[in-house]
């Protein structure tokens, strides 16, 4: 490929320019593959640098510091509470015998078990009292996952305290060897509402994005590398165990068990990024074309227009997903109408009619998107639109642009700066529009091709409906699921890559302030 | 003289242009207003149809009444509707605190982790949230909080992970100017006083817009909404137990009083929305523009 100078490229016309900047993305994915190992070696070759700083500086303190340090290698906050920081040294000293009661009683249990997710699952035992076999259950294969690797992080924060508490000590020596007063708590206390404010502030969001996001997400992941089913639950009908990257293999193979899960997984995602394309580009344009329609000088009522559009935003989207739908049902409203005029005879199948890949069931889905959307749409493209210098326009008036010209020239690419993020946000979140696939269509009209599929898979089923249908399914394949979530994730990723390298208004959020 | 009359022609062409396409922009404007109403004027018109209950091609009905509604006093309705309602208030209140915490320290201090933080949320947030929801049943029904009870549940799993959300407020926080915190600074105040004497008086659009999509949420939640009360009524909300009316084998009994339902929770929310609608503009435009 030929390699512009920026002179050069400057000269290029826009289409060129779009074709070039595509195009060096794409040849400069091998340098850019190759820059990605060469920076994750230099961060190996960092981490153990400073591991090996780490090590030095543990090392260091303990020779150099006094007994009371000394003394804290071992009992946490020993030397804060020898030095008069009290509740520094109580809540260290709190965490070590909370971490090493812990460990003892039920950590190294969990930790001992993960490697094998439980030995003994549910068996029959013959019990005195009823003189009859009654199910014993033995391990537990979910609270193993879970609570292993709860523990793992547990041990990382309490090696991350021990550290603290370690460089706690150094610096109260310096501290005191300089002259100066150490904090007292009262300093502490002051400080979480004053210069570490955002500590308290973020203590509470992030346990629970912690707690209910990480975790979770964490779990999850592994699970894709298990057997966790329906019937293999952990504790009430079977152990899983870990069973590595078969499940992978089972989604990208093309026939397993006589199901093409490969080609079922290309059908869904083919619709899932063409859905989420039309999705989010005919929303974009309608709803700006309607804002501008509404905005234009002598239009009368525009705040009633605008009422109109929002109400769709006011009602709950199930209530109008769900009537919608049942307007478009064999029975219902749209079809009694057109029977009526007399412009058909036979009902049409809006949800059932296969053919073509479920082609009639695509298109009424993105119309009827297009009628949720805009509303959306129209609000912020008012709001950009309000934005735009007038003077620009003048300008454009008197140099003899017409309205065409001005929509292409101005409006358009000042919308597309300002809103390029705004795209991409859409763009993936309508490839986990839930609600609207599942409400509508319920994922119909049902792919035959894919009937030996777990979660019976329909034509207009996205990725994220599909992985629902799995874990609702009666096999509950939960471990498939956590392997199509995994996808989407991937998927989201490269396309966010891709975009965040070949646009070029990257925005710098400190200029917004 | 010529060259006048031909400008005040070319004026007039102009004009005439003018108003003919406004004319032709009303009346799209009208025929757009029609399309977007009627799936509300047919709900609001179908849930006072008595003649029958199931669904029919036609939309004025033969024989008017109210039993629809009556009729909602007979099934777990109400016990939905004082559910979701119960979850509008408390997650409306809890996610608020939540996301403005988040947002607030986000947009205004500047600490070590404050790069990499974000930059993971935006990577956790490409997760499908739905993977989630297989393990917090489990946790949440090993805590007791699934099925009939499921609204604490419900309410947790919301606020819990709802920091997540703090894009469009935080946009909103970048552009208040920060020499306002800098000069209460100068004057002695702590960093908290700086939050509740200084900003929170000028947030409060924002705040009133992170109320209202909080309380909205668990009016549509379906989804999760589903997973956790699972087959059991007492824990369902309204999206969940107006869907199951709709299912195949419910539908015929059941599809004028969906109507009715449907009516009723549309209602407080429409008339909420209306009244605070000007807020809700100012944020979902602030955050769009802002990402």
């Amino acid at each position: 490929m030929k390699h512009y100078s920026d002179l050069e490229y400057l000269k290029l016309s826009k289409g060129k320019k779009l074709g070039y900047r595509v195009a060096s993305f794409f040849t400069g994915i091998p340098k850019a593959i190759w820059n990605f190992i060469k920076k994750i070696g230099n961060a190996l070759k960092g981490a153990g640098l400073k591991v090996a700083d780490e090590a030095k500086d543990i090392v260091g303190t303990f020779i150099k510091g006094d007994w009371k340090t000394k003394v804290s290698y071992l009992i946490m906050g020993f030397g804060c509470l020898a030095r008069g920081q009290i509740l520094r040294g109580l809540l260290f000293l709190l965490f070590e015998i909370v971490f090493v009661g812990y460990m003892v009683l039920y950590g190294v249990y969990w930790l001992r078990m993960l490697p094998s997710l439980g030995t003994v699952g549910p068996h029959e035992e013959y019990n005195e009292i009823y003189d009859a076999y009654t199910t014993t259950y033995g391990d537990n294969s979910f609270k193993i996952l879970l609570y292993g690797v709860l523990t793992i992080f547990f041990i990382i924060a309490f090696l991350y305290t021990w550290r603290v508490n370690v460089k706690q000590n150094k610096l109260a020596e310096q501290i005191l060897r300089s002259g100066k007063k150490l904090k007292s708590g009262k300093d502490d206390l002051r400080s979480l509402v004053d210069d570490q404010f955002h500590k308290t502030l973020l203590a509470l969001p992030l346990t629970g994005i912690l707690i209910f996001t990480v975790m979770p997400i964490l779990f999850m992941i592994l699970v894709a590398f298990t057997n966790y089913d329906g019937a293999h639950d952990g504790y009430y009908s079977n152990l899983f165990t870990w069973v590595g990257l078969k499940n992978f293999n089972t989604l990208f193979s093309w026939s397993s068990g006589g199901v093409n899960y490969a080609a079922t997984f290309g059908e869904i995602l083919a619709w899932t990024l063409m859905w989420a394309f039309f999705a989010t580009f005919t929303n974009y344009f309608l709803g700006m074309i309607v804002a501008m329609m509404i905005n234009k000088k002598g239009i009368r009522v525009k705040k009633l227009w605008r009422t109109i559009l929002v109400l769709t935003i006011a009602i709950p989207q199930f209530i109008s997903l769900l009537y919608v739908s049942k307007m478009f049902a064999k029975n219902g409203i749209v079809n009694g109408f057109l029977m009526n005029m007399g412009w058909i005879d036979k009902a049409i199948d809006f949800w059932g009619e296969t053919a073509n890949h479920g082609l009639l069931a695509r298109v009424t889905v993105i119309v009827i998107n297009i009628w949720i959307g805009i509303p959306y749409l129209m609000l912020i493209a008012t709001g950009i639109l309000m934005n735009i210098p007038a003077d620009l326009y003048e300008s454009a008036k008197i140099d003899g642009a017409n309205a065409w010209q001005q929509y292409t020239k101005i409006t358009l690419p000042y919308m597309l700066f300002i809103t390029g993020p705004y795209l991409l946000t859409s763009f993936t979140g309508n490839m986990n529009n839930f609600n609207v696939i599942y409400l509508l269509t319920g994922g119909a009209p049902t792919n035959a091709a894919a009937s030996g599929a777990a979660g019976s898979v329909g034509f207009t089923d996205l990725l994220i409906t599909w992985l629902f249908k799995i874990t609702m399914g009666p096999e509950s394949q939960y471990y498939l699921a956590s392997v199509v979530g995994i996808m989407v994730f991937v998927v989201i990723a490269v396309i966010s890559l891709i975009v965040y390298n070949v646009l070029p208004s990257i925005k710098n959020e400190e200029d917004f302030q | 003289m010529a060259k006048n009359q031909n400008s005040m022609k070319q004026h007039m062409g102009i004009r005439t242009a003018n108003a003919i396409s406004n004319t032709i922009i009303h009346i799209l404007l009208v025929i757009m207003s029609i399309i977007w109403l009627i799936p509300f004027v047919c709900i609001v018109l179908q849930s006072f149809r008595v003649e029958s209950t199931w669904q029919v091609g036609y939309v004025i009905p033969q024989k008017w009444g109210i039993d629809n509604y009556l009729n909602l006093a007979n099934t777990d309705f109400w016990k939905w509707y004082l559910n979701t309602f119960i979850m509008g208030v408390c997650v409306a209140i809890l996610q608020t605190i939540i996301v403005l915490c988040m947002s607030y320290t986000l947009s205004r201090f500047r600490f070590k982790m404050r790069k990499p933080l974000m930059q993971f949320m935006l990577i956790l947030g490409m997760f499908p949230g739905m993977l989630a929801m297989i393990i917090l049943y489990r946790v949440l029904k090993d805590l007791g909080l699934t099925q009939a009870n499921a609204v604490p549940g419900l309410i947790l799993v919301y606020v819990a992970s709802s920091g997540m959300g703090y894009y469009v407020s935080k946009g909103f926080f970048d552009t208040i100017p920060k020499s306002l915190d800098e000069a209460a600074r100068v004057d002695g105040a702590t960093r908290a006083q700086v939050l509740y004497k200084i900003i929170m008086p000028l947030a409060k659009p924002i705040v009133i817009y992170t109320i209202l999509t909080a309380f909205m949420g668990p009016w549509g939640d379906f989804v999760l909404a589903r997973y956790i009360s699972f087959g059991a009524s007492a824990g369902m909300n309204v999206a969940v137990g107006l869907n199951n009316w709709l299912t195949p084998d419910q539908i015929g009994q059941n599809y004028t009083m969906f109507c009715a339902g449907g009516v009723i929770v549309a209602i407080p929310v429409l008339i909420l929305f209306m009244c605070l609608q000007k807020y809700y503009v100012e944020g979902v435009t602030g955050g769009a523009v802002k990402g």
